[in-house]
Formats: C-alpha cells, sequence, structure tokens
C-alpha cells in the first residue's frame, strides 16, 4: 500500500480514534491513556455495537509491524496476520505455528488476525499459544520508557489476563536462535472441521540426532488456565530414542502439568484423555 | 472523509472510524447485498475483498479501507461471473443468504488459485457458514468455476433440473427482512428477560422516552388486541411483549423506538428483575408450580396412538429390545436473523418480513394488533433460511405496533443472539420403550413414550405431540402399538417446528433400536428393515391403508450400496456402516391444510403465476411453476411470478410439513389445467392441442390452427384476459382417541447409508460417504431435489454429532456448532420415483424426510464400528469416548 494513502494518526479529527504510522506515534498516543488497542479486530468486534466503543488505537497502519524477520532469531511482528504467517518460508521448527496459522477461525479471519492480537487477548483456547510455547518464544513489550522482554510463559498469566503494563505495546514474538531446531508439528480436537474452538490442542518440537531426542518441546491449550509446557514429558522422552519416544509419553507426566475444566465443549475427564492421545500424535508428527 | 476504491469506482464516505464496513456498507452507502449474520467473525456472511483478500465486513473498522480497493457481491470481475453463473446451475445457492460470503471467498481463491481441487475449495471456504446445501453444490460450483463454465437449463418440462427462477437475484444478492426500509424509519430494539423465570417492574418510561432519540417506548400495557399468540389459535398463550413474569430467557419485556441514526442504547432501560425459581427440565415441570394457569402438570397436550395390545404381543415375542434415547435442543441457525420492516399505507399497516407463512402472520398480527384482517398486509421478503422456526410471528407484532402507535415508519435486525435467545427450537426428547419381533424377525409391537420439552409456551408442541406417535412405528408393518407423547412446559426456550417435527427424534430412538433387535434376531440389519418394510395394501399404526408405499425400493436400492460397504470396513478398526428409514406425513396431521393458486394471461399476452408458496430456499417458486408450466402447456420462461404478498396472491398457505410441493403443487396443476381448458374451450380445440404465445395472441394448435386475441378480451375478475384460481385441500381424516385415521394423503418414504470412521482413543467421527435414496414420487426438479437430500442431510449430521442450544452457554455460532465445510461427506443421491395418485404428477414431499435417517443412521453406523451404543445426542466427542468406555 502507497505510505501517502495511509490517513495521518489523527487525520479523523476526533480524540477516540487513531491510526498511527510509526510505532514512536503510537507510543506517544498511548503515553496519554484510555486507548483500547486494535489490531485486526476479530476479537475486539464480536460483542461490539455498530462501532467499537471507547478510545481506539489502530495498530494496524504503524510501519514494520506485520514484518517477518529471520535472521538468528526470528522475529514477527505483532501486527503479522494468521494468513501471512501460514504463506511465509520458515523452517520445520516453526510448520506446528504455521498449523495453527491455518486453523485459526476461516481464511477471513486468518486474513485479519494478528498473532499479537491472540496473544494479548489470552485466551486459554488460544491456538498460536502452544506452538510458541513450544517455541520457547518471548514478547517484545515496548513503551515510552524502553523496552522489555518477557517469556510467553511469564506474558500470559490467566484467562484473559497477561503481563502488559499500561503505556506497553506487543511489538514482536521472538522466537530465539536456539529454538529454531528440529521438527513440530501441530494437532488440534475439536467437534466439527472448520471455525472450532479447540477442545484441546498440541504442539510438540522435537530435535533428534542419531536416533536419540536430543531435545523436546511440548505444549497443551484448552486444558488449563494459559497453556502449559510438559516438563515431565519433556524430561521422560530427553535423551531416550527416537523410537521410543510416543511410548514414552505417560499419561500421568501430561496429566501432572494439566487443569481441565468441564465445559459445552468437552468434560474434564475427557479432555485429559484426549491430551495425552494428541500429545502422542503430535510427538509422532514432528517425528514423521 | 473515507476514500476508498469500491468495485472499482472511486468511493468516499463519512463513518466513524471503528464502524464496522459491513455497517458502513450497508447503512451509508446502500450496498445492501453483503449480509450480517453474526457480527462475529462465526459466519463468513459478510465477507468482501480487501485488496483482493477476503475479509469479515463486520470485523473491518470503516477507517481500515481507507486508499484501498473493496469489493462486494455488487461488484462485476470475471471470477464473479464465473462463480454466479456456475452456483446457479449447480444449484448451490439455496435461501441465498449464504451467497454473496460464498461468492467473495471463492472469488478470493479462484485469483489465487485458478484451478482448485474439491479439497482445496473446502479449506478455503471453511470460514462461512451454510445451513441450507450441505456445501456439497458449493464445492462442485466452485469447481466447476474453475474449470471454465456452466450452462444454464432455464427451460424444461416437470423433471428438467431448470435453474432457480429466483436465482438471478440470490446471486447477485438478495433482498432479505433487513434489506428494505422507508427513508427515516425509526429502528426497533426489544428489551429481553436475562432470565429463565422472573417478574418484573417496568420504572419511569417517561424519562427514558424523553431521552434523546428515542421516539417511543412500548409495553404490553400498549397492546391494542388479544396479547395472546399460537400457531394453533386454540392454544394461544405467548405474549408479543410479555407482562410481569417473564417465562423464559430472552422473552421480548418492552421495546424503544429510535430515530434514525441514533445512538442504540438500552442501558438504563428503567426495569427492575426479581428472578423466581425456574423449572428448566420437563421433570421438575411436571410436579412444578404451573406456567399457565388452565396446563396442570404443566402438561400442554399429549399424542396418543393405540392399535392392537402391544405389552401382549410384547410378551409373546421371540426378540424384544428396550432402551432409551434423549435429544437436545437443536437452533435452526439460519444465517438470516429475524428482519423487517412495518409502514402504514393509508389505513393498511404493511409489514415486509422474513418468514415461512404470511397467511397465518396476517392472522396473528391483526389480533395481537386488534386490528381486521384486512388492514394488514405481510410481504415476505427474501427467507434467509426458515427451517421451521420462521412459521411463528417474532417481530411482526413489534414493528406492526410501533408503526400503528407511531405512524411512522420502522425497522427491526434481531442481533444473532437475540434470534437464538427468543426464537423456537427443535424439541429435547426423552424417549423410551420396547420394540419386538418374531422368530423370523417380524415386527410385533412397539411400546414408546417420549416427554418432548416443548418451552414456556405452545407454539407447534401440539403438532409434535400428535405426530411422533403416528410416526414413531417408523415406515414399517407395526401389528401393535402403544405410543404417548407429552408436551411438558418448563421456562426454557419455546419449542416450536423443525424439519420433521419431533419424527427425527422419534426415528432415532426407533432406528437404533432396530440395529438392537436385527442383531438379537440376527439378520442383517439392512434385510431387518426390507424385511418389516411397508407394502401397499399395509395398515399404518394409525389404520390407514397406504398406497404408492416407497420404502421397500429405497432400501432396495440401497442393497448394492450396502453391500460394497460392509464389505470395505470389514477387518478395518473403527469403520462402521449403519442405515435407517424415514417416512413423514406430508401437511397437517389430521387437519384441513388448503392451498389456492392464481394464474392469470394479461392482455399483453404475460402468463402470471400468483405464487403465494413461501419459498425459504427449498424451491417453491421454480417448482410449482415448473408444474403449472407442465400443466398449462406454455414454456416455464413465459412464466412471470408475483408475491408472496397477502395483497396480491392467494393463501397458499405456510411452507411447513414438506406440503408445498404437494398440495401448492397440485393446486398449481388444478388452476392450470382450469386455464388451459378454458383456452381449449374458446378455440374448440382438443386436449392434445398445443398452445404458444404470439405476441398478445395465444395460438392454439390442434387440427386446426386457432388464434386468440387477448388485447381484445374484457377483464375478468382478476382483471386479467384470462385467469383461473383453484384450491386443493388434501383429503384426511380426523384422529379418534386412540389415534386412529388417515392424518395425511400422502407419506415420503427414504432411508439413508452412512460409512464413518471412529477415532477409538479421541471418540472422534468422520464421515466417509452418505448413500441417500429418497422416494419423491416424482422428481419434479433433481437438482433442487439433490439440494434439499444433501442440506437435509447437513443437519442431520449436526443433530447427531454437534448442535446443543444451551440457554446462557451457546448462545452464538461458535459455541454452539453447526456443519462446517468438510463436516459433510459426499452425499450419493438415489431418487426413487413411486408416484402418488394424489400427488402433482405423483410427487410427494421431500423436505423434512431427508433429515430424518441422517442421525439415526449415525449412530447405527458409531455402534457397528465400535459397539459403543449411544443414547444422548449430540454424539460429542467426549460421549463417544465414553460410550466406547476409553474414559477412565
Amino acid at each position: 500500500m502507497p505510505e501517502a494513502l495511509l490517513p495521518e494518526p489523527l487525520l479523523y479529527g476526533r480524540p477516540d480514534f487513531a491510526r498511527p504510522a510509526t510505532l514512536p506515534e503510537a507510543l506517544q498516543l498511548l503515553d496519554r491513556g484510555g486507548w483500547r488497542i486494535l489490531a485486526g479486530g476479530t476479537d475486539l468486534y464480536p460483542g461490539a455495537g455498530p462501532q467499537l466503543a471507547g478510545s481506539v488505537l489502530d495498530l494496524t497502519g504503524v510501519a514494520g509491524l506485520d514484518e517477518i524477520r529471520h535472521a538468528g532469531d526470528l522475529r514477527i511482528g505483532a501486527a503479522t496476520s494468521w494468513a501471512s504467517i501460514a504463506a511465509a518460508s520458515l523452517p520445520a521448527s516453526i510448520h506446528a505455528l504455521q498449523a495453527a496459522a491455518r486453523v485459526v477461525g476461516g481464511r477471513q479471519v486468518q486474513v485479519a488476525g494478528t498473532i499479537g492480537g491472540n496473544l494479548c487477548n489470552a485466551s486459554p483456547a488460544a491456538d498460536g499459544v502452544p506452538p510458541l510455547l513450544a517455541l520457547d518464544a518471548e514478547v517484545e513489550l515496548q513503551s515510552l520508557s524502553g523496552t522489555r522482554r518477557l517469556r510467553l510463559a511469564d506474558f500470559l498469566q490467566g484467562p484473559r489476563k497477561t503481563a502488559l503494563r499500561p503505556g506497553e505495546v506487543l511489538c514482536a514474538v521472538v522466537i530465539p536462535e536456539r529454538a529454531i531446531a528440529g521438527r513440530s508439528a501441530f494437532v488440534k480436537l475439536g467437534a466439527r472441521s472448520h471455525l472450532v474452538i479447540s477442545i484441546a490442542m498440541v504442539a510438540a518440537r522435537v530435535v533428534s540426532d542419531q536416533g536419540r531426542v536430543t531435545e523436546v518441546a511440548v505444549a497443551v491449550g484448552s486444558c488449563s488456565a494459559v497453556a502449559q509446557r510438559l516438563p515431565a514429558v519433556e524430561a521422560a522422552l530427553t535423551g531416550g530414542p527416537v523410537t521410543d519416544a510416543v511410548r514414552m509419553v505417560r499419561a500421568a507426566d501430561v496429566m501432572s502439568a494439566l487443569s481441565p475444566i468441564d465445559d459445552v465443549r468437552a468434560t474434564a475427564a475427557y479432555r485429559g484423555e484426549a491430551a495425552v492421545e494428541l500429545v502422542r500424535r503430535a510427538v509422532a508428527g514432528a517425528l514423521a | 472523509m473515507i476514500t476508498f476504491t469500491l468495485n472499482g469506482a472511486s468511493a468516499a464516505v463519512d463513518a466513524p472510524p471503528t464502524e464496522r464496513l459491513s455497517e458502513t456498507l450497508r447503512e451509508r452507502l446502500g450496498l445492501v447485498g453483503t449480509k450480517v449474520g453474526c457480527d462475529a467473525g462465526d459466519c463468513g456472511a459478510c465477507t468482501v475483498l480487501l485488496d483482493g483478500q477476503a475479509v469479515c465486513a463486520c470485523l473491518t473498522p470503516a477507517a481500515r479501507v481507507a486508499g484501498r480497493q473493496v469489493t462486494t457481491v455488487e461488484g462485476e470481475t470475471p471470477e464473479l461471473a464465473r462463480l454466479r453463473a456456475a452456483f446457479l446451475a449447480a444449484g448451490a445457492a439455496q435461501c441465498g443468504i449464504c451467497t454473496p460470503g460464498m461468492l467473495m471467498t471463492a472469488a478470493e481463491l479462484l485469483a489465487l488459485n485458478p484451478q482448485p481441487k474439491a479439497s482445496e475449495v473446502e479449506v478455503a471456504l471453511g470460514g462461512v457458514l451454510c445451513r441450507c446445501t450441505g456445501y456439497r453444490s458449493i464445492i462442485a460450483a466452485v469447481v466447476a468455476a474453475g474449470q471454465g463454465g456452466s450452462i444454464p437449463v432455464t427451460e424444461g418440462p416437470v423433471g428438467a433440473p431448470v435453474q432457480r427462477l429466483d436465482g438471478a437475484a440470490k446471486v447477485a444478492g438478495d433482498s432479505f427482512g433487513a434489506d428494505e426500509w422507508p427513508e427515516g424509519a425509526l429502528v426497533v430494539k426489544a428489551v429481553r428477560s436475562p432470565h429463565a423465570h422472573a417478574a418484573f417492574a417496568i420504572g419511569d418510561l417517561a424519562a427514558f422516552g424523553a431521552r434523546p432519540g428515542v421516539a417511543a417506548v412500548f409495553t404490553a400495557a400498549d397492546i391494542p388486541g388479544r396479547n395472546a399468540f399460537s400457531v394453533i389459535p386454540p392454544f394461544a398463550d405467548q405474549p408479543a411483549i410479555a407482562a410481569t413474569p417473564a417465562r423464559f430467557r430472552g422473552e421480548c419485556v418492552a421495546l424503544v423506538a429510535f430515530e434514525a441514526g441514533a445512538d442504540l442504547d438500552l442501558a438504563g432501560f428503567p426495569i427492575s428483575w426479581t428472578p423466581l425459581p425456574a423449572l428448566m427440565t420437563p421433570d421438575k415441570a411436571e410436579t412444578g408450580a404451573r406456567l399457565h394457569d388452565t396446563r396442570p402438570g404443566n402438561l400442554l397436550v399429549e399424542g396418543r396412538v393405540r392399535k392392537g395390545d402391544a405389552a401382549t404381543a410384547l410378551a409373546a415375542s421371540a426378540h424384544v429390545v428396550e432402551g432409551t434415547m434423549a435429544t437436545a435442543y437443536v437452533e435452526h441457525a439460519y444465517i438470516e436473523p429475524e428482519a423487517g420492516a412495518a409502514w402504514m399505507e393509508a389505513d393498511t399497516l404493511v409489514i415486509r418480513a422474513c418468514t415461512q407463512a404470511p397467511g397465518m402472520d396476517r392472522e396473528d398480527t391483526a389480533a395481537i394488533l386488534g386490528l381486521p384482517i384486512d388492514r394488514v398486509r405481510i410481504i415476505p421478503s427474501a427467507v434467509g433460511g426458515g427451517f421451521g422456526s420462521k412459521l411463528d410471528i417474532s417481530l411482526q407484532p413489534l414493528i406492526g405496533l410501533v408503526t400503528l402507535k407511531t405512524g411512522r415508519a420502522c425497522r427491526m435486525v434481531y442481533t444473532r443472539h437475540e434470534s437464538m435467545t427468543s426464537t423456537t427450537k427443535r424439541h429435547p426428547a426423552e424417549m423410551r420403550g420396547r420394540i419386538g419381533c418374531d422368530a423370523n424377525g417380524r415386527i410385533t409391537a412397539v411400546e414408546f413414550e417420549g416427554r418432548f420439552n416443548t418451552g414456556a409456551y405452545s407454539s407447534w408442541g401440539p403438532t409434535v405431540a400428535n405426530r411422533v406417535p403416528v410416526h414413531v412405528s417408523g415406515p414399517y408393518l407395526t401389528p401393535h402399538i402403544a405410543a404417548r407423547a407429552p408436551a411438558i412446559h418448563p421456562h426454557g426456550p419455546v419449542s416450536g417446528a423443525f424439519r420433521g417435527f419431533g419424527v427425527p427424534q422419534g426415528a432415532l430412538w426407533q432406528e437404533t433400536l432396530y440395529d438392537r433387535l436385527a442383531d438379537k434376531a440376527g439378520i442383517d440389519r439392512l434385510e431387518f428393515r426390507l424385511r418389516n418394510a411397508l407394502r401397499d395394501g399395509d395398515a399404518s399404526a394409525t389404520g390407514q391403508t397406504l398406497r404408492a408405499v416407497g420404502i421397500h425400493d429405497c432400501l432396495t436400492a440401497l442393497k448394492p450400496h450396502w453391500a460394497r460397504a460392509l464389505d470395505k470396513a470389514k477387518g478395518r478398526t473403527g469403520r462402521g456402516v449403519g442405515v435407517a428409514s424415514c417416512w413423514y406425513g406430508c401437511g397437517n396431521t389430521a387437519l384441513p391444510n388448503p392451498s389456492t393458486i392464481r394464474i392469470g394471461i394479461s392482455h399483453k399476452g404475460e402468463v402470471i403465476l400468483h405464487q403465494g408458496a413461501t419459498d425459504i430456499g427449498q424451491g417453491s417458486n421454480t417448482v410449482i411453476a415448473q408444474i403449472a408450466a407442465e400443466a398449462l402447456g406454455l414454456p416455464l420462461s413465459a412464466f412471470r411470478l408475483i408475491g408472496p404478498d397477502t395483497a396480491l396472491t392467494p393463501d397458499a398457505g405456510k411452507t411447513s410439513a414438506s406440503r408445498q410441493t404437494f398440495v401448492s403443487g397440485r393446486a398449481a396443476k388444478a388452476a392450470a389445467e382450469a386455464l388451459r381448458a378454458a383456452i381449449l374451450l374458446r378455440a374448440n380445440a382438443g386436449q392434445g392441442a398445443t398452445l404458444a404465445l404470439d405476441g398478445t395472441s395465444v395460438v392454439i394448435r390442434d387440427r386446426t390452427l386457432a388464434r386468440i386475441d387477448l388485447a381484445t378480451l374484457p377483464p375478468d375478475r382478476f382483471g386479467y384476459a384470462l385467469s383461473s384460481e383453484e384450491t386443493y385441500d388434501p383429503p384426511t381424516t380426523r384422529l379418534d382417541a386412540d389415534g386412529q385415521g388417515a392424518p395425511y394423503a400422502v407419506y415420503g418414504y427414504g432411508a439413508q447409508m452412512v460409512e464413518l470412521e471412529v477415532d477409538p482413543a479421541l471418540g472422534t467421527v468422520r464421515l466417509l460417504k452418505i448413500t441417500a435414496a429418497h422416494d419423491l414420487g416424482r422428481v419434479i426438479n433433481p437438482t433442487l431435489a439433490r439440494g434439499q437430500i444433501e442440506g437435509g442431510i447437513a443437519q442431520g449430521i449436526g443433530l447427531a454429532l454437534m448442535e446443543e442450544y444451551l440457554p446462557h452457554r451457546t448462545e452464538n455460532l461458535h459455541d454452539y456448532l453447526i456443519p462446517t465445510f468438510g463436516d459433510v461427506p459426499p452425499i450419493e443421491s438415489l431418487m426413487i420415483e413411486v408416484p402418488d395418485p394424489e400427488g402433482p404428477y405423483g410427487a410427494k414431499g421431500l423436505g423434512e424426510h431427508v433429515l430424518i435417517p441422517t442421525a439415526p443412521a449415525i449412530l447405527n453406523a458409531i455402534r457397528h464400528a465400535t459397539g459403543a451404543e449411544i443414547i444422548r445426542v449430540p454424539a460429542l466427542p467426549h460421549r463417544v469416548l465414553e460410550a466406547i468406555g476409553g474414559v477412565k
């Protein structure tokens, strides 16, 4: 899109909407407080009236916020859409994230919805989270007072709750170079084919060397208030033969990290059973 | 001002920056082809292209299109042109409400991938919901569009796959309830109960009414007529606007009319709620306080059929099975939420809204508003799906009241949440009973009791209670039967009509027990059904002697498929095959059910079909015209359709109970035959004469050539040169106290076979193929018939596997799941023709039949695959796994 056609931040001449073109502008505006941050809109619009209430700061005009850069670390701009992530050419370790990107809603939601929005919305059923946890992803948070990085696991604090501070913008998701290794797989379980909120979903990333698992990362979503890594499973599999990896996934090791609940989609007991099976399939998928 | 490129032309609009683009397009730019189904990104109906990419307009801030290209269904691109033609040829647009979203999403796909495969179409379009088609025809259409073109069929006799006569509008973005309103119309919003049962007190309305933008406020006290309606007048119990107490969550308790453009803010409406104990299940309701004074035990009605002595016959039976089945509230989930507009034309209140039953809307609205019926005119808009729920009035009396009281035009569009909470559902059923057979596998008796949760008000509860016992034998010879179906009132959503009127629930119970019984008797499950299938001359459970019985032919048609499927499933873990049958009586149960059709030939030589049968996507506009054209002997393309409109079309009854092809079709045939007879008489020509139109003349070719100059004829009673109007009412008899009688003049039959795969570790079910054999008597239009079969199957899949409406919890289209692309497998339709002497050209109804066998066939296939007996639907993965024994 030609830059010149972008509306100026306060072109609308109203105090309740801004679409800044640069990050410094966005941070300046944000520092005044009282804004709702708008990215893809896929979580903000449901439940709204004909327009969004309150003062809205639209980040999708910020230059560079929708870029994917792979130079050592992999840096995914927060306003990168799921469709862009799915279409990008990325290493095998990122394939789980790309698979998740293809099942976040339908095509329409994937075109609009952003990775940063998905994380800030902090739904326990966010499909993007388990693959990112399995990649040891970090989030870059910027404000006028500076930049900080948090592990995604620390950023997500609970359902709809994050560590984002007033005045801060989640600018990018950063996957550290050391985690861009091995192969990954994502499996999602729902009661229909498309447009389905997950009953459970699992991402697994496995690095192997000469028939042995040298590193493994497994994360489960929709089975706890925040998606969780499975340290006991990872410990059990690490160092073992690749051929034994699936068999080494023990139900107790999976369940020790999870706290599933009953809801309209499934019972807690079922979620537990399914999570174990999905972990096995995700591990098998990452080794396939 | 936002400037952008809209459908190739530059556009500028002054809109709030975060206004939904759907709102901007529709309200400010007048482009109403973009439809709104959910305002949440759950349905995809509002899909437009933004710089060529598919987005939900409802999730897109208007400001974001600045400087960019927006393409809507009003646009013309080469992809859209190919897709429109392909959609028409494939029958991929039924009601048409999802069609703009489908077209736009497919247009993006074709631009990226000009010749997509079916699997690619399925994934690319997965974000758009359709409730009518079952998706298969849409996939076929998009693939065909990629392959080049589609040749339209616009002419042909009965039996020809003529594309919908109203199809061009459907693929251009048809005009539904929300799409037309008089300029400056007030906007009406309802205040609804947040509680299942609550007393309420309304405070200072004058103060609220004085708020800027508020034009008027109305409560139950303002209803000038009888504030009680029901589709069956003797049961009238439901207020248009409730006075205290509210009896279900979502019930309307007040209306606010806002000035156009005002902030539609109901916050602070002066009402205080006192929640009361809510009886949420039939067993609690049976012993709880009465919802309606005249109904002890909260029993609305109990339907019964008793023939012979079922208990004794069961005691003497070689094999008996006993079982239960429970079903959930099922939401119709049409993609068009209820919408309409009202205005005055002189003394007449005009209501244009989505409906399946303009005549009933007119009667109910007139009664509620205290108007003589001739002061109410109902103009049905295009209907974005109905499936039974739009038989009941919803907003008609509400907008009628506002216009009547204010003298001003108004409009109302339900939100998805309002549509889901306030309108009717499929009756949840708790069924149990026994079925027996003799040593040869011949059915001896059926004993059935089904408790139907009819919700807070009557709606179609009596119909369901009466239909279920009549049909619960299935299409099988059943010498002894004792069946009863009470309908009970809890404080739940109103259960009404939903494709099948309770018969699908009963079939779930009966057909799953049949599989167990066949196994007990050691007989192949298809063979067991064939052995018991009704035949001509057999008596039904109600003692009616049946003719033109097609079930044997349907089951026989499945035989080669059954053998192949069983063979394929053999030895493969998790693979299963199931079969189930259906029968369904067309039209009202043992009640009058007339339709009237008028056909005129104008002085200019146009053939005008006054077609009052509401086309909700099923195709009555086309089917009835095909029948009329055939009977009159003039080409279909010579016909122009008028209506439905209570001012312009005679009453063709409601679109329900699979009656339009049969009943209105018979009326159309009679009217066309009468008109033809009048023409032949004038020309002194014989029956074999051919007719043609030539300018303002009808040319009659017999042994001699005759010509009637229409322009010279005096106008007849309808103002035409020549016309006829005929009524048909199916011959039925009343049912006696034991449910004996001839409740229907025509029955349709069918059987479906499901092949599936169950994941034994997760309990998920993957459907592989459905083979559907249906006896249509005579196929009037195979494309439309296939569309009914595929769409009904999709809803049967939903009933079986995923749909469960829970107040508070699944009041949107992401928690309430309906099948998506990918949930409906390839379907092979086998159309059987056992002509019924009563049907037009032998035709029988089809619309509801097609849903009935799907769910039981799925459960039977799950049992075949895993041994698991599912006794509660939907068979969600956790329930299937539990039934398999996989959850510890």
